[in-house]
């Protein structure tokens, strides 16, 4: 079975489709890359999959479960652009909700493990509003990562990263696929996404113009699937 | 149940955020000090007239300030696109409803509790006499507005011109519940209890909730999701 | 709905209408109110249509949710508007009315009270459509809130209603029934009614179904 299939998925804004009969699968261990241009749909495929929208036509099945089963959810992790943690309470009360949503046996000793893992620990008991941003995309991925999702699905996760966050978060996925877990990413960092990339798929203006294995050639010259799948 | 503690995480966020913050509970009780004390200057209180007006004067007091807090109900998870994280918990759109509406009651509840002090202080009204009845028409018009607010607070929180359409799309909705619910506090506070001629709107207020509560949990997930 | 039948209804409300206003006006004048009781006539049915108008708009938006067909949300948007119309005309000649008769613009009457509030009502939900651009969140949305709003109809009506048992106030057509033949008459009303209504909505379907189109070819433009 497939960790993450689409099947024939069509996703509509009115008349207008945004997704156009995408058909993809990652198999469980790999990591796949979606790229293309800002307005292709890789932002729109990606929540469809993480089931914050349901497609107008199609299906999509994480283990063969649609994603809005509760079952499902319990082990998908989702990072956004935001990075979806309350300014409100400390970095430890976060990730205690969440502990506590996601149905963890020890909320606060999965809390404390994670703020460690991430360099938060004598952070713990500041409010949200007062880290800098490089603190608050660290808490992101411990909340995304707390419950040890199987199915990680990342929208441009590198972008508004600092150095540290980056090689925070590269290690915790390439440990991640070590473990047989899945990854869907989109992303403009080709560099930082290729590296960890096992396959690749490219939008085009809501169409896979190509989805394939990703090769020596690609890290060697990210632009290249561009150049080839690409039109003006 | 794994449900029930759910909601509660909800209610126990919410409420935590609030207390932290008190945007929402303080400019709310400051605008039911507010509108009482207007009402102050146009109704003489001492007058029998105004006395009886005084209960559905309350509900006013009270559907507006609340709307200051279900506002902020669903407004509140917009920031760090906290929603998203909600909405891809293993949690059901009815336990995030209900953990929510819990939380929107407490807050409204307790403001029109300290409200209430002060609305017998201005007007000149023995609100006392009657207090469990009040109380328990307290408790069912606030949950009618908390219910009908927070369904529509998740159904404005991503349009334009939020802060004016709730208020727009809530209150005729709420007509009959307020109606209700201003019928009998008239009488409470003034010291007549709930008779055979008024149980008929207790009745209604009951049947009007639980409806509500329904087709709101029913709806929540289209709401969220589509 | 082809050309041809629409202009087919319409020639037949036109005229249904023509013929009715020729029998309203050769009915003898009512004992106590005179010449402007007929009134009645278009008052009463402009309500039933609305009250129609809300019920196929509920069925619209249900059927929206469930098939996600845009049709069914044209439907709902098209009755919702139209049977506000005729909503509105209720409430004015209900205050023609009874400025005439009582000398007063507006009295709490139970019926137009509950007229008015289903007009906020159901003019919440157009401010709705209104304050939300992409087509799929704004029917879906929609058709949320005419559920909500539907639910409310009856509420409203029969505590309005009750409210008024309990303070009484003057009641615009207090008593009395309408005599047989005149009955006849305020049905056949009706029915012209209904027919201008489905005129009025399937010129706003062919609308809606346009402003589709420039939707989404405009997206697709800006999509190139």
């Amino acid at each position: 079975m497939d960790a993450v299939a689409v099947e024939g998925v069509w996703k509509f804004y009115g008349d207008f489709p945004a997704l156009r009969d995408i058909q993809l699968a990652a198999q469980a261990g790999s990591c796949l890359a979606l790229i293309g241009r800002n307005g292709a749909g890789k932002t729109t495929l990606l929540r469809t999959i993480a089931g914050f929208s349901r497609p107008g036509r199609g299906k999509v099945l994480i283990f063969g479960q649609p994603p809005r089963e509760t079952d499902t959810r319990r082990h998908m992790g989702f990072i956004g652009h935001g990075i979806s943690v309350y300014d409100e309470l400390s970095a430890l009360e976060n990730l205690m909700l969440f502990g506590r949503l996601y149905g963890l046996a020890d909320p606060r000793k999965s809390a404390l493990e994670w703020l460690e893992r991430t360099g938060l620990e004598r952070v713990r008991d500041g409010l949200v509003r007062e880290f800098s941003r490089g603190m608050r995309q660290r808490l992101a991925v411990a909340r995304a990562f707390l419950h040890e999702p199987s199915v990680l699905l990342l929208d441009e996760p590198f972008t508004a990263l600092d150095d540290r966050a980056i090689a925070v978060l590269q290690t915790l996925l390439r440990q991640a696929l070590a473990d047989g877990k899945t990854i869907v990413l989109s992303t403009h960092q080709l560099r930082e996404a290729l590296d960890l990339a096992t396959h690749v798929a490219m939008l085009n203006r809501g169409q896979v113009a190509f989805h394939g294995p990703c090769t020596p050639e690609m890290v060697a010259d990210p632009g290249f699937v561009y150049a080839r799948y690409g039109e003006g | 149940m794994q449900f029930l503690r759910q909601v509660l995480v909800i209610t126990a966020k919410d409420l935590r955020a609030e207390i932290r913050t008190k945007e929402a509970v303080n400019s709310s009780l400051a605008f039911a000090v507010v509108i009482l004390l207007l009402f102050s200057f146009a109704f003489d209180a001492f007058e029998d007239t105004a006395k009886e007006m005084a209960g559905g004067l309350l509900w006013i007091v009270f559907a507006f300030s609340g709307t200051l807090i279900l506002n902020r109900s669903f407004a509140r998870e917009l920031p760090n696109d906290c929603l998203d994280a909600l909405i891809s918990a293993p949690l059901s759109g009815a336990a995030l409803f209900l953990g929510k509406a819990l939380g929107n009651f407490v807050l409204v509840l307790a403001v029109e509790l300290i409200s209430l002090p002060v609305f017998g202080i201005f007007s000149n009204v023995h609100w006392t006499q009657q207090f469990w009845q009040l109380m328990l028409v307290l408790v069912l018009g606030t949950w009618a507005m908390t219910v009908v607010g927070t369904i529509f607070s998740a159904l404005t929180v991503n349009i334009r011109l939020r802060e004016v359409m709730l208020p727009m799309l809530t209150y005729p909705i709420l007509v009959p519940a307020l109606m209700a619910a201003m019928q009998l506090t008239m009488g409470l506070v003034l010291g007549k209890p709930i008779g055979p001629d008024t149980v008929m709107w207790l009745k209604m207020l009951i049947g009007f909730d639980v409806m509500y509560t329904a087709a709101s949990v029913l709806l929540v997930e289209t709401v969220l999701v589509g | 709905m082809r050309n041809y039948i629409l202009y087919g209804l319409g020639a037949a409300a036109a005229l249904l209408i023509a013929r009715d206003i020729n029998v309203i006006a050769g009915l003898p004048r009512e004992a106590s109110q005179g010449a402007i009781f007929k009134i009645i006539f278009f008052h009463v049915p402009m309500a039933m249509t609305a009250m129609l108008c809300s019920f196929v708009a509920l069925i619209g938006s249900v059927m929206f949710l469930l098939t996600k067909n845009f049709k069914y949300d044209a439907l709902a948007v098209s009755v919702t508007e139209v049977g506000l119309a005729f909503l509105a005309a209720n409430l004015v000649t209900g205050s023609i009315w009874g400025r005439v008769i009582w000398g007063i613009w507006w009295a709490w009457d139970a019926r137009l009270t509950s007229a008015l509030v289903c007009w906020l009502l159901y003019a919440g939900y157009l401010a709705l459509r209104n304050a939300i651009e992409e087509p799929t969140q704004r029917a879906t949305f929609a058709a949320v809130f005419s559920i909500f709003a539907f639910i409310d109809v009856p509420i409203v009506i029969f505590s309005i209603k009750w409210w008024r048992t309990q303070h009484p106030a003057p009641v615009f057509w207090g008593g009395g029934s309408i005599p047989g033949a005149w009955a006849a008459v305020a049905g056949w009303n009706w029915l012209a009614m209904v027919l201008l209504g489905t005129v009025l909505i399937a010129i706003r379907l062919r609308q809606e179904d346009s402003q589709r189109e420039i939707d989404s070819l405009r997206r697709m433009a800006h999509a190139l």
